[in-house]
Order: C-alpha cells, then structure tokens, then sequence
C-alpha cells in the first residue's frame, strides 16, 4: 500500500497554485485601473461584453420558448427584437473597441495572445450571427441561406456547414458559437487582467528631453513604475487610481 | 402605424468602383467613424481629477 500523497502531489494543489501564480486575486479583481484608462476609447471593451451579456440572456429566453415563438406572440417579438439589436450593437462596440485597439497597437509588451483571443472572437461571433439570421424562420433567413450555401459549398465547409439545413444551423447558432465566443472572451478578459490595459505611446517631445526607449515603428511603450528618466513626463501608469476608476474596462 | 422612415422601397445602393454597400450599411459606417472620433476627441469624466491627483 503506497503512503498518503503530500498535498504537492495533489493535481488540484498544482492547478491551484498555477492559477494564483498566474492571475493571482489584485490582478484578478483589481480595485484601480491606471489613469490613462480613463477615456471614452476604452469603454467600448465592456459595452461590447454588456451587448454580449444581452445577447446571452434574450438568446437564452428564446431558446426556452424555440425559433417559431416570436412569429406568433408579441413579447417573442420583443425579445427577439432585443436579441437582434443587442447583436447589432455587439459589432459595433467591438469593431471600434478593434479600431481602438489596433491604432494603440496593444499586442505590445507581450499582449499578443490578448489581441489573438479578440481577433478570433470577432471572427467567430460572423457565423454566430449568420447563423442566427438563418434561423429566423422567414423569407429573410430564405433568402440567406440560399445565398450563404454557395459561398459554403465553394470553399468546402458545405458538408459540415449547409445553410439550407435549419437544424443544423440552429444548433450551431444556440450552442457550439455561443460557446465558443464566450471562452474566448473569458480568456480574452482573464488575459488583460494578467497583463493589464496596454499603455498608452509615450510621445517624444521636440526638446529631445522626453520619450523612452527606442520601439518599433518610431514609438515606444512608457517604462513601468520603477523606471526612472525620461525627461520628467508624467508616467501615468505609474500611479493607479483607487476605487471608483473604470475597473472593468479593457 | 406608419414608420418613421419607408422602408417600402428597394434598398439605396452606393457604387463606386468594385464597392458596392447599401445606404444604410454606409450610415452604420460613418456612425460608428463619428462615434469613435468622439471617443478619442471628448474628455471622460473625471479624467483631469484623477491625472491632477495622480501626479
């Protein structure tokens, strides 16, 4: 009989310090967000997880009451209204949440599975929505398909991606997508917490007397708190605010 | 009820080249373009405060 194991043979123990190693609780759930968060750009990050919670919950309602519910009863209707506009805003918030992002080039200072993770959100939130809109039960979603299945068929997903069959659709658009894209934002979340909101370019001033170190592409990352130099810039990273910031932006 | 705007019609296409996108795909466009502009342009509340104490 082989002796009791320590708690590091335990797969939980090593899991759990391997999780608090990496995003450990003041990173997890900070109280404070850098000053620099405090702009309307980076509001459209939770905007987008706020369309998205919106989408989930009216998703979730319709699912309960099937695909044909809104066609016959007025509050279906109205929550299929709410699904569909909440999608429509979702694009929104994360295109210019994109838009925002890329001009800040926020892949930098090892953010590049941050980017990834919302890159390949955006790409596959299109077939969550196509799918959507193929389900809808009416000549539009008719009309889609019908259009949707060459493209699919021409490129080869035809066998494993036909528009013109509704079950299949739907089952994609109310379980593998939305799984899909809510794991992929969980990491996309988890990931800004464990490597925080990229900073701002640190602009070079016309004195010569600022800027720091020499990056790509002619701009360069301000350097962490406990850099020193730089010709007496404020280094806003360098002093995160208390409670009442915007915490949950990214 | 009458709607706001008619939507009775054939939709309203801009074509210029090889792009070709619906009027109201383009208002979408310059919206959100507007609306990002403004994002970088406006200040956010209590912004000046928090760089004012933070300093």
């Amino acid at each position: 009989m082989s002796a009791a194991p320590t708690p590091h043979d335990s797969w939980t123990v090593r899991v759990r310090e391997a999780g608090v190693a990496a995003l450990p609780p003041e990173k997890l759930l900070p109280d404070g967000q850098p000053t620099y968060v405090a702009s309307w750009i980076y509001v459209f990050g939770v905007l987008t997880i706020a369309s998205l919670m919106t989408i989930i919950g009216s998703g979730l309602i319709l699912t309960l009451k099937g695909p044909a519910w809104w066609h016959v009863a007025s509050i279906g209707h109205f929550f299929n209204s709410i699904h569909l506009w909440a999608v429509e805003l979702f694009f929104s918030f994360m295109v210019i949440h994109l838009w925002g992002k890329y001009w800040m080039a926020a892949w930098r200072g090892g953010r590049a599975r941050v980017w990834i993770t919302g890159a390949v959100t955006f790409l596959i939130a299109i077939p969550a929505a196509l799918t959507g809109y193929v389900s809808q039960q009416n000549f539009d979603s008719q009309w889609i398909s019908t259009q949707a299945k060459d493209a699919m068929n021409a490129t080869g997903a035809g066998a494993f991606f036909n528009t013109m069959n509704f079950g299949q659709m739907y089952s994609y658009h109310i379980l593998l997508f939305p799984i899909a894209v809510l794991a992929l934002v969980t990491a996309h979340v988890l990931l800004v917490r464990r490597h925080g909101v990229v900073p701002p370019f640190v602009l070079d001033r016309a004195d010569g007397g600022g800027g720091g170190g020499g990056g790509g592409g002619g701009a360069s990352e301000p350097p962490g708190p406990s850099a020193g130099g730089g010709g007496g810039e404020v280094r806003p990273e360098a002093t995160p605010v208390g409670a009442g910031s915007p915490g949950a932006q990214s | 009820m009458a709607s706001i705007i008619n939507l009775n019609h054939p939709a309203h296409y801009v074509h210029w080249h090889f792009i070709q996108l619906s009027v109201s795909n383009l208002v979408v466009i310059i919206v959100m373009l507007i609306i990002f502009a403004l994002a970088i342009a406006l200040p956010f509340p209590g912004a000046e405060r928090r760089r004012g104490s933070a300093s």
